[in-house]
């Protein structure tokens, strides 16, 4: 299991539901087991990001925030 | 973060058992109030992975229409329809406060300002994750419509059993 982020998404300052769109466009460029990195700053993709995750089978491995910047964590699965 | 994480895990346990892994939405309004919600639902509900298909019937079909095509129909009633109310998605129109235009303007001047996705830019995003986009027949031969007449990248024109049979077993919005 490496820890390498394979890709970062930064959809910072844009708002729903482009960060879930962009995320499912670019996961489709990783291979299973791949990191996928977020940054975004609408605070309602934190429990959209959950959702999400739950709803394709991609793990969210980590969903932290840091001074308005929220960082997802996306495992291909 | 505690509580974040407990939300999360929440979410996820809903989320993996929520019934419907498809989605219908039937999209009978030409009026920006509602084709935009349409494709953001269409959108996400792709993203999600849900088998997402677009019934565009009645006066939802008029965003269809390419933005240069100014005039549409075989009779002479068909062509005026057409004239006051201009299809194409650049043109559409808000069902409440137009303002002969100044209030879609305005809509999408915030959507811009506040990065939101701009109906042209959903719809190109929803072709991309494989929302299936059909076009209603019956509509197309009302307003006299031609396949040539609507954008790039629809399915083949359908009928109302097609829609129904293909919302039996899905997640179904009327918008």
């Amino acid at each position: 299991m490496s820890a390498t982020i394979a890709k970062t998404l930064d959809m910072k300052g844009f708002a729903c539901p482009l960060p879930i769109a962009k995320t499912a466009q670019a996961i489709r460029e990783l291979d299973v087991g791949d990191l996928l990195e977020v940054l975004a700053t609408d605070p309602g993709s934190v429990p959209d990001f959950a959702a999400w995750s739950g709803s394709t089978g991609h793990a969210l491995i980590e969903s932290t925030e840091t001074d308005g910047v929220f960082r997802f964590l996306i495992r291909k699965g | 973060m505690a509580a974040t994480a407990e939300a999360v895990r929440e979410a996820k346990d809903e989320a993996v058992h929520a019934p419907h892994r498809k989605l219908v939405i039937m999209a009978w309004s030409g009026d920006l109030d509602r084709i935009w919600p349409t494709l953001i639902l269409g959108t996400t509900g792709a993203a999600m992975g849900m088998e997402t298909t677009v019934f565009f019937t009645f006066w939802g079909l008029f965003p269809l229409v390419k933005d240069d095509v100014r005039i549409t129909g075989d009779n002479w009633m068909q062509k005026l329809l057409s004239t006051m109310d201009r299809p194409g998605l650049e043109h559409v129109k808000l069902g409440k406060m137009n303002f002969a235009g100044a209030g879609p303007a305005m809509m999408r001047k915030l959507a811009r300002d506040h990065h939101v996705a701009s109906p042209h830019e959903l719809l190109e995003l929803a072709k991309d994750l494989g929302v299936k986009l059909v076009p209603c027949q019956m509509t197309m031969d009302l307003l006299g419509l031609h396949e040539d007449d609507l954008i790039d990248g629809l399915e083949a024109p359908a009928g109302a059993t097609t829609a129904l049979l293909e919302a039996q077993d899905a997640t179904t919005l009327f918008i």
